[in-house]
């Protein structure tokens, strides 16, 4: 088998007395689109960072195509980082920004002058070469720097949740647009970011951090139907989880169990399923999110699809006796930590 | 904040009388120094140039000023090279003493300037002197450098806070080396803050006249020491009058430089 784009072997890494990376192994392929998604403070940009060179783990090794570069230099590595904040230099133009790693790796003027025109052109943004980055939208500095890092055609690409500082509509397009030029470039991305459904759209594996801890690795479908964790479940998604008394009493037997709120089914007449009163009624354009109370103890959503439902129905839903349906194998048996929620 | 409009006139006048304190006696100085009568006879009633070219030609007063650029030239030198060394100490690394050290450095410029002369003067005649340095210019130099780093100290200190270290990471990841970093990142982005710590430094120096009392070897005479020297001499008093005239406008440069330099790029640091 050919090495790994990047393997992390027990990487750890404390900031005095505080542990942010607990000891992580992963492998990350090569061409692989690979997120890591977790809350603030769970340990994904640190890992990133380690594997930019900006922090020298504690602990552990890391490995780009088999070569051990735990203690080089970022500049001595085969990697390029989107940043946060984009950290485009606001002395420099934008073709100047571009041409960057080109210059200080002394290919000639002509062609590296050519090479940034590319990489501009490829994000779109032909003919904005010559302006300055504080001149530039949100979405395009973004954008800059992408061609600035994609320019040098390193194996590697580290996105530290290049979308944050964007709203919402842009955002999704520039997920698109991402996931076209991974496909285009052919190299492996890895993204650091917060938000599961970008974790989701965009990946072809997901890992999960939890605490300076990979919680669950695996494909988007993987980790969302199949959560490992009552965390997973919880951070990937929303779920309903039932532990304790309420699942003994929903599923007759003990243990932690969730169940997507899309794949539960809200029945107002009927004598099948769990009953329950109807406490909550969000409408959310294309969706309806019900909050129903079990009669067993537990809380449940049940999102809807506002195909028929009209408005004015679902004013009336309120405080009305109904019972919850699902599939038996919709119901994702996660196993209990101590910290369950 | 919206101000009532009894509170409004009332700040406008203590504006404006402040004003008129620290500028119409500047202004005094200049005009005088144009007034035809040697006794600055109010309201002046011809004018001539003749001051200026009869300053222009008084050889003291040239070598005064000389001197005066000679050691703000130096002063300003040292207090570049060690003012950045220490911001960049401050705010990039942890130690022990971070902040005691960041607090010596900028106390020079609150000390009175007379026990800085007293201090310097005692350290050179038992310390420096002995070893066969004796006071001269370079001990000006250092007595004015002593203040001077704070400037600079500051203006690095505040434009490192802005720009963070994120621009160097980013250049290091795009395959820089430390020293390729710093030519094309770090110094273009200190470039302007170097400047406009330089020049405040410069003109802290080239006024200053108590240290350089202090700390002057035998005929070293800076501009305002030459000034004070003749002051009191009636015949040459239109002449103090046209350096003081210079120097007023020599000083008001460098710092309106200053504040143009430090004001725009503020914003532009961090994109």
């Amino acid at each position: 088998m050919s090495d790994a784009a990047i393997k992390l072997i027990g990487l750890k890494k404390s900031f005095g007395a505080v542990e942010a990376v607990a000891g992580i192994d992963l492998e990350i392929a090569d061409g692989e689109f690979f997120s890591m998604l977790g809350p603030s403070g769970s340990g994904k940009t640190t890992v990133l960072r380690m594997i930019a060179g900006f922090e020298l783990p504690t602990a552990g090794r890391v490995e780009l195509s088999g070569r051990d570069v735990t203690r080089l230099a970022p500049f001595e590595r085969d990697v390029n980082t989107v940043f946060q904040d984009y950290a485009l230099f606001p002395h420099l133009s934008v073709i100047e920004n571009v041409e960057y790693g080109l210059k200080v790796r002394k290919v000639p003027r002509r062609q590296r002058r050519e090479r940034a025109e590319e990489a501009l052109a490829s994000v779109r943004l032909d003919g904005f070469g010559q302006r300055r980055p504080r001149e530039m939208s949100g979405g395009q500095r973004q954008r800059v720097a992408l061609a600035r890092a994609l320019v040098n055609r390193p194996k590697v690409l580290l996105l530290d949740e290049p979308l944050g500082a964007l709203d919402l509509k842009l955002r999704e397009q520039m997920q698109v647009e991402l996931k076209q030029i991974q496909r285009d470039v052919g190299i492996t991305f890895v993204f650091v970011t917060h938000d599961q459904d970008e974790a989701l759209t965009m990946s072809d594996r997901v890992a999960v951090f939890d605490d300076g801890r990979v919680a669950q690795v695996g494909t988007p479908e993987e980790v969302y139907e199949r959560p490992g964790t009552p965390f997973v479940a919880g951070f990937v998604g929303t779920s309903n989880l039932l532990t304790g008394e309420a699942a003994r009493s929903v599923f007759g037997r003990d243990g932690a169990y969730a169940v997507r709120p899309e794949k539960l089914t809200l029945e107002v007449d009927g004598e099948a399923g769990v009953p329950g009163t109807v406490a909550e009624v969000i409408y959310a354009g294309p969706v309806t999110r019900f909050v129903v109370d079990l009669d067993a103890g537990a809380r449940m959503t049940v999102v809807e699809q506002n195909r028929r439902t009209g408005t004015a129905a679902l004013g009336e839903m309120r405080g009305k006796r109904v019972r919850l349906t699902w599939h038996e194998e919709h119901v994702i048996s996660v196993k209990e930590n101590a910290d369950a929620a | 904040m919206t101000l009532s409009v009894w509170s409004r006139w009332a700040l406008r006048a203590f504006m404006a009388v402040g004003l008129t304190f620290i500028y119409v006696p500047l202004l005094l100085v200049l005009v005088n120094s144009f007034n035809g009568d040697r006794t600055f006879a109010w309201p002046p009633h011809d004018w001539t140039t003749r001051w200026w070219s009869a300053a222009w030609d008084n050889s003291g007063a040239r070598d005064a000023l000389l001197t005066s650029v000679k050691a703000g030239l130096g002063a300003t030198a040292i207090a570049l090279i060690l003012g950045t060394m220490v911001a960049f100490a401050v705010q990039r690394f942890k130690f022990f003493g971070r902040d005691t050290v960041s607090l010596l450095i900028v106390l020079p410029i609150a000390l009175p300037g007379i026990v800085t002369g007293i201090a310097l003067d005692s350290a050179w005649r038992s310390v420096i002197a002995p070893l066969g340095l004796g006071k001269g210019l370079f001990s000006v130099i250092v007595g004015h450098a002593t203040f001077c780093v704070v400037t600079v100290y500051n203006n690095v200190l505040a434009r490192l806070r802005r720009s963070g270290v994120n621009f160097e990471e980013a250049s290091s990841d795009l395959g820089a080396s430390s020293f390729q970093t710093f030519c094309y990142i770090t110094f273009p982005l200190m470039r302007s803050a170097l400047l406009a710590g330089g020049l405040l430094a410069f003109a802290l120096s080239f006024d200053e006249i108590i240290v350089t009392t202090f700390t002057a070897g035998p005929g070293i005479t800076t501009l305002p020491i030459w000034i004070f020297n003749n002051l009191f001499r009636p015949n040459q008093a239109p002449v103090v009058n046209v350096v003081a005239a210079a120097l007023i406008v020599l000083s008001v440069i460098p710092v309106w430089l200053a504040q143009r330099l430090a004001g725009p790029e503020a914003g532009a640091s961090r994109t």
